[in-house]
């Protein structure tokens, strides 16, 4: 950057290359072509893919702390074993999602780092708490169902490394929703207490939930980008909408109330929903939700303990493979 | 409001079936206390599976019991409303999980044992004995191998990781003798053929442990003092407080469908 002066026209002459191998590369993502970890591709896309991929990744492991909060709890084996097995996919969907972000160049190590160090982000949802089991019920349905509405178009990404992950995850989601859902329908066809214990749940998820499609369109930074590039198909706003009107029908046959006494059903059949309360999206996102404190504590804690066995596993790799290169020499 | 415990008619069979579904619920539980909280994704991941592959056995377990039983217990009633002095688990396998070394040395003398202790039940004259024994033996198999490669880890990794894996070693070594314990019951199941003597197992069980200790540059202890108690519901004051989480839901919202 310094020494600009010195070398203009070898810029100019990168300038023209970058320029034609950036139309290339778009030409490329309008015909729907999927893009390679060794294709060329501009420093912008890799940065938001790299962003993004790490933050879903985040997302998965942070998230296997509110739902892991009941494993030891489950109500029956059957239970216990369903929500182990769930948030192991979880771990899975974070391995398979670093791997994806580490084909642009960054690695697991440096990614985790970032967000350890509170510098990268993760879902805001997974900063609530779950009191109840019916909690573990309503993140299957509403959170895991609010992810698939925002997942199922990255199955189109023109990234092919996330866009094949995300065929994976979603499946996976897809049967958590059900799991979820199915959770629900079991309290709210149990005793008063159940169901009131499934109310009480929704009523403090929902808000949040709608809240993880992110900012109204207005304010989003990232769409025009990640639209150009066919990362993002579809807006926030809309996602969110496509979202209330699946799951409106769905509380209705459980027999639960949404906590928006001033939503209606537009001539079109689509659910209108009230202000969202955005103060609380950013105050969460600043780090003052209920649990980031703990969240991120709890992963720093899994790391400084876990950091021995790291070292241990790494010192005897490597003094195997000085053996088996002493051997081979022999 | 209290829920009383349920009672169980403990035959000889009864017992022999709930013994080792309590070994399998317990290790499977402190196993899960795990996930989310790994010193690596991938340990995440395997200390999950250990726990699921766990948790199904006792299910299947618990299922027998119920029904050589006859009364009307079931897998959850016999989890979650049987109080300390009814659990007949192994010591070992409540221990705390400690750091990662007392975990693993934890999971490796129990899957050596269940390893052999498996294969050998698949010859039971009990046809549902030997199916369980026949998918379990699987599944230990695999347990056993993911031990052994990280007491050869640890034991030959670090300075500290040594250390701690050998103090996890010292310190759990006195629960491994309730393994191979006979009682009355259970040598007239030995005896029909239903059961096999554990006893048999011990040479071949220390046999792995010598190999696979010695390959980590450890050492086994020399005392052999061993503590009893699990299998007649005389346990260590951990398991009180693993039983108050596990059946926390079920004590307080008793006879509800989940």
């Amino acid at each position: 950057m310094y020494t600009q002066a010195l070398n203009t026209a070898e810029t100019d002459d990168r300038g023209l290359e970058e320029a034609g191998r950036a139309a290339q590369f778009q030409a490329r993502i309008d015909a729907e072509e999927r893009i390679e970890p060794n294709d060329w591709m501009p420093a912008a896309y890799r940065k938001t893919l790299t962003r993004q991929i790490s933050q879903h990744a985040h997302s998965e492991i942070v998230g296997m702390l509110p739902e892991g909060n009941w494993i030891t709890r489950a109500p029956t084996l059957r239970r216990k074993a369903a929500l182990l097995a769930k948030v192991q996919d979880e771990c899975g969907h974070g391995l398979y999602l670093y791997a994806a972000a580490e084909t642009l160049g960054t690695s697991r190590e440096e990614l985790v780092d970032a967000m350890l160090a509170g510098k990268a982000k993760y879902s805001s949802i997974f900063n609530y708490p779950t009191l109840t089991w019916a909690d573990i019920g309503t993140i299957g349905w509403l959170v895991d169902g609010a992810a698939i509405m925002n997942q199922i178009p990255l199955c189109r990404c023109s990234y092919g490394p996330y866009a094949r992950a995300m065929i994976r995850v979603c499946k996976e989601e897809s049967f958590h929703q059900r799991q979820g859902y199915e959770i629900m329908l079991t309290l709210c066809r149990g005793s008063d207490e159940q169901k009131a214990m499934a109310q009480d749940a929704l009523n403090r998820w929902w808000w949040p939930v709608l809240m993880m499609f992110g900012p109204p369109d207005a304010t989003s930074q990232h769409s025009d980008t990640s639209t150009k590039w066919k990362i993002k198909r579809f807006s926030n706003d809309e996602l969110r909408q496509k979202f209330v009107d699946a799951t409106v029908p769905q509380a209705q046959y459980l027999g639960l109330a949404i906590p928006d006494p001033g939503m209606t059903q537009d001539a079109e059949g689509h659910w209108r929903y009230s202000e969202i309360d955005w103060t609380e999206f950013k105050q969460v996102l600043a780090g003052n939700g209920p649990c980031n404190r703990d969240r991120l504590a709890a992963r720093r804690r899994s790391h400084d303990e876990g950091a021995w066995v790291r070292e241990a596993a790494a010192s005897y790799a490597a003094k195997r493979a000085q053996r088996q290169t002493a051997q081979a020499a022999e | 409001m209290l829920v009383a415990n349920i009672q169980v008619a403990e035959t000889p069979l009864v017992l022999y079936a709930l013994r080792r579904a309590d070994d399998a619920l317990i290790l499977g539980h402190r196993l899960s206390e795990w996930c989310g909280h790994a010193p690596m994704l991938e340990e995440d991941m395997a200390l999950s599976n250990i726990a699921l592959d766990l948790i199904g056995q006792a299910r299947e377990l618990y299922t027998y019991a119920a029904k050589a039983e006859g009364k009307d217990n079931d897998e959850d009633k016999l989890a979650y409303l049987r109080d300390v002095r009814q659990y007949r688990n192994l010591l070992l396998v409540e221990q705390p999980n400690g750091d990662f070394a007392q975990t693993l040395v934890r999971q490796f003398f129990y899957s050596a044992f269940a390893d052999l202790y498996w294969r050998a039940m698949m010859a039971s004259r009990d046809p549902t004995l030997a199916a369980i024994a026949a998918k379990s033996e699987k599944e230990s198999a695999y347990h056993l191998r993911h031990a052994s490669e990280w007491i050869i880890r640890l034991g030959d990794g670090t300075g500290e990781s040594h250390a701690r894996v050998q103090a996890a070693i010292d310190h759990l070594w006195a629960f491994t003798g309730e393994m191979f314990a006979v009682d009355d019951g259970e040598r007239a199941l030995i005896h029909a053929g239903i059961a096999i003597d554990p006893g048999s197992l011990r040479g071949r069980w220390l046999t792995t442990l010598s190999d696979v200790i010695s390959e980590a540059t450890l050492t086994l202890p020399q005392n052999d003092w061993m503590q009893q108690g699990g299998r007649s519901g005389r346990h260590s004051e951990h398991l009180g407080h693993l039983l108050s989480e596990l059946q926390s839901m079920q004590r307080t919202f008793p006879g509800q469908t989940w």
